[in-house]
């Protein structure tokens, strides 16, 4: 692929706003940012507009190989780029999975065909995600898709001693673990959070322990063997105290929450509409207030997406026959300023942190460190944050359509993005041909 | 009204038109005659994606005496078995013509889906489901008290003062939750008791008092014992060691039967585990309502008909 980017044009990013609030000309060509140049082949008015490095999220299901009914990388990848982000990381339990050095290698060779964004695949911890034996994790960290962040998600790796071995495996490859926190048996048949609506619906509960006391195994664990450990999508405000407690610890804990998390509350579960069903399950306010505050203070280190398509059939019918997921990628910008900058929690300095430089950082993904940098690779997201729009299946890129937000207005917009330099959006509208890609 | 899919958003006076109408209802089945031409024309489909032999027969004996046509849609050897999704068998009921649908679902909010999913535009009963609700069954309960209670001077009344302590599986009992709802509703003081296993979690807010001493309960002379099933799964889910032990501490045993008041009702939804829940000479003395709740089912359940599909009523 020659990713030549904006080639030898020249183009030049007029009046943006730094999350740092200072406004600035942004100066792109061959791919990089570059000093003012003197000349522009092509000028884009940003006045107005909130400059952030590419977004990156830690945690996208892609679905290909293997479900490409409800998503594959290419409409994965277009999803990204319509929500501002220029990197995934794509989850491993794909049919096969993600657990040997072919697989990995063909999710990344279909990352690197679409050029919406970079595709990092995600190696399974266990083989088939079965959690009985290690995959070939070293096999797939020297692939040439040099995976670094392995996770079994979708399913915990509850076995403690698989976990440990886990842990300290992959330091050996500088590599994390990102572990889906759910004790298995105190969340059988689980279809809700655990409270006052899942009783009075009859519904099972999937209790806050279920995932905190995983969490504490493993922040102990982690500790112990010196690893680095990643949590995925943190829910509870239990675990937010537990991760808070091992980082004063110093133990080498990160973790993420999902802009769902971050807005919604189980109640909607009483409308049986099961685009709200999803896992971890939606909490009570007082756990997404302690998410909230969990970001402020930087005990959640990141916000990703678990952005997982379904077809309609999986979410047309009975709570409990329905998929667990909602598709994110589209609509995670414009949660997080509802959540986060609009109610004065965050800056857009805070914002760049937790959806670009940090996320890229645990997962190992270059090119992210020197935002805007002279010489750096050209990853850039501009975003009107005035706009408050009602979010609609037109916002939606991918191909699915299992979005909680439809019908719910939502600040801000995702006006232009180049990833490495190539245009990917523009004016508000996907770019729907890649002309400097192969 | 248009539906009836729980008892919690049920209104009292609704609640009572309802009752009111299943005293007429059961005026209607002690006839010679048992039908009325209420229904006729109408279609009225008991889909039963979950089994219940006794819940489908009781809703069809209600209809054919409103004169309604009864289809009886079931699981088994039906298309449902064949993995056809809600929509579909909603969407091919709708294109027949149904006039009203009657659904048990292993699913709790099926019934919801059902009716609010632009599906179908047939008046919807929630028949049970999964372990939310069970509207009909807490109206013949509150209807067999009233009766037992108040007899010919039933119409009009509410259940206000009226204590009642429901015993056993409240976690998995839909049921139970339908009748604390509209017992409430109705102005009943309600207790639960049962194993702490067997009670869910968060109901802190609820208007229930909670409890694990069946003893305590009695001694206290609940005007009704209603008694919930022990379904034999449980026994090995570790909610309780052994059904001996269970019947021990949580059984109305016949020592337990001497001390209850002579007043107190004694209510099973049936089908009764004779020498679990319930000892037999409880579920055959004086005070047990088990057969009156069955008959008094057809009279509600006609009555919960009639109020859907005969009068169009909007609520």
């Amino acid at each position: 692929m020659t990713q030549t980017g904006t080639g030898d044009r020249v183009v030049r990013v007029v009046d943006a706003t730094l999350p740092s609030g200072d406004r600035t000309d942004l100066w792109l060509a061959g791919g990089r940012f570059v000093a003012p140049a003197g000349h522009a082949d092509e000028t884009v008015d940003a006045s107005g507009l909130i400059a952030l490095p590419g977004l990156v999220d830690l945690h996208t299901h892609l679905r290909e190989p293997g479900f490409e009914q409800s998503e594959t990388v290419l409409t994965g990848t277009r999803a990204a780029a319509a929500g501002g982000f220029t990197a995934v990381f794509a989850m491993a339990n794909t049919l096969p999975v993600q657990d040997t050095a072919g697989v990995v290698e063909q999710v990344q060779s279909l990352g690197e065909r679409s050029g919406y964004a970079t595709v990092r695949p995600i190696g399974a911890v266990t083989v088939g995600l079965a959690g009985e034996r290690l995959a070939e994790i070293g096999a797939m960290a020297t692939s040439r898709a040099e995976v670094r962040v392995f996770s079994d998600d979708g399913y915990c790796v509850h076995d403690p001693l698989l976990m440990r071995r886990a842990l300290e495996y992959v330091k050996t490859f500088g590599g994390v673990i990102a572990q889906h926190a759910q004790d298995p048996r105190l969340t059988e048949d689980a279809q809700m959070h655990e409270g006052e609506v899942s009783a009075r619906l009859g519904l099972a509960g999937w209790p806050a322990v279920a995932e905190e006391s995983i969490i504490a195994r493993d922040v102990l664990l982690a500790e112990h063997v010196g690893a680095r450990l990643h949590i995925c999508h943190v829910s509870t405000a239990g675990s937010v105290d537990v991760i808070r407690w091992a980082k004063a610890r110093g133990i080498a804990v990160t973790a993420e929450a999902t802009p769902h998390h971050l807005l919604l509350t189980h109640e909607l579960a009483e409308t049986y509409d099961a685009r709200y069903k999803v896992n971890p399950p939606l909490r009570r306010a007082e756990d997404v207030e302690a998410l909230r505050a969990g970001l402020v203070d930087g005990t959640i280190d990141i916000i990703a997406t678990d952005h997982a398509p379904h077809p309609t059939e999986h979410k047309e019918c009975a709570w409990a026959e329905a998929a667990n997921g909602m598709v994110g990628l589209e609509s995670a910008l414009s949660v997080v300023q509802a959540a986060m900058v609009d109610t004065g929690l965050l800056g857009w300095q805070d914002v760049a942190r937790v959806m670009s430089a940090a996320p890229a950082r645990i997962g190992g993904l270059r090119g992210y460190g020197r935002a805007f940098g002279i010489g750096e690779p050209a990853q850039l997201t501009l975003v009107d944050p005035s706009v408050k729009r009602d979010f609609a299946t037109s916002d939606l890129r991918g191909r699915s359509v299992n979005s909680p937000y439809l019908g719910r207005e939502l600040p801000g917009r995702v006006e232009h993005v180049w990833h490495a330099g190539v245009r990917t959006v523009a004016g508000g509208g996907l770019v729907e041909t890649l002309g400097s890609v192969d | 009204m248009r539906h009836l899919l729980t008892t919690q958003t049920l209104p009292r006076d609704a609640a009572i038109a309802i009752l009111d109408t299943a005293e007429d209802m059961a005026a209607v089945s002690g006839r010679e005659v048992k039908k009325l031409p209420t229904l006729r024309g109408r279609t009225v489909v008991n889909l039963f994606v979950e089994d219940s032999t006794r819940t489908r027969i009781s809703f069809e004996v209600a209809a054919k005496r409103l004169s309604a046509d009864v289809i009886n849609f079931s699981a088994k050897g039906s298309s449902l078995s064949k993995g056809e999704s809600l929509k579909d068998t909603a969407r091919t009921l709708h294109a027949m013509g149904a006039d009203g649908v009657v659904i048990r679902h292993p699913a709790s909010g099926a019934p919801h889906t059902l009716a609010h999913a632009g599906w179908i535009d047939a008046g919807v009963v929630n028949a049970g489901d999964g372990a939310h609700e069970h509207p009909t069954q807490a109206l013949l309960d509150a209807f067999t008290i009233r009766r037992r209670l108040h007899g010919e001077a039933s119409r009009g009344q509410g259940l206000d003062g009226v204590t009642v302590t429901i015993v056993g599986d409240v976690l998995h009992s839909r049921v139970a939750r339908s009748n604390l709802w509209l017992l409430r509703t109705l102005g009943a003081e309600v207790r639960f008791v049962a194993p702490a296993t067997l009670l869910p979690y968060g109901t802190a807010s609820w208007p229930v008092t909670v409890g694990v001493d069946l003893d305590a309960a009695i001694a206290d002379g609940p005007d009704v014992l209603m008694m919930l099933r022990i379904q034999h799964e449980r026994m090995h889910a570790a909610y309780f060691p052994s059904e001996r032990e269970y019947a021990r501490q949580w059984g109305l045993t016949d020592a337990r039967l001497a001390r209850l008041p002579a007043r107190t009702m004694v209510m099973h939804p049936g089908p009764m585990n004779r020498g679990l829940e319930i000892s037999a000479a409880a579920a055959d003395s004086p005070q047990s309502t088990v057969l009156d709740q069955v008959a008094n089912g057809v009279s509600v359940r006609m009555s919960v008909l009639y109020h859907l599909l005969a009068t169009g009523e909007a609520s």
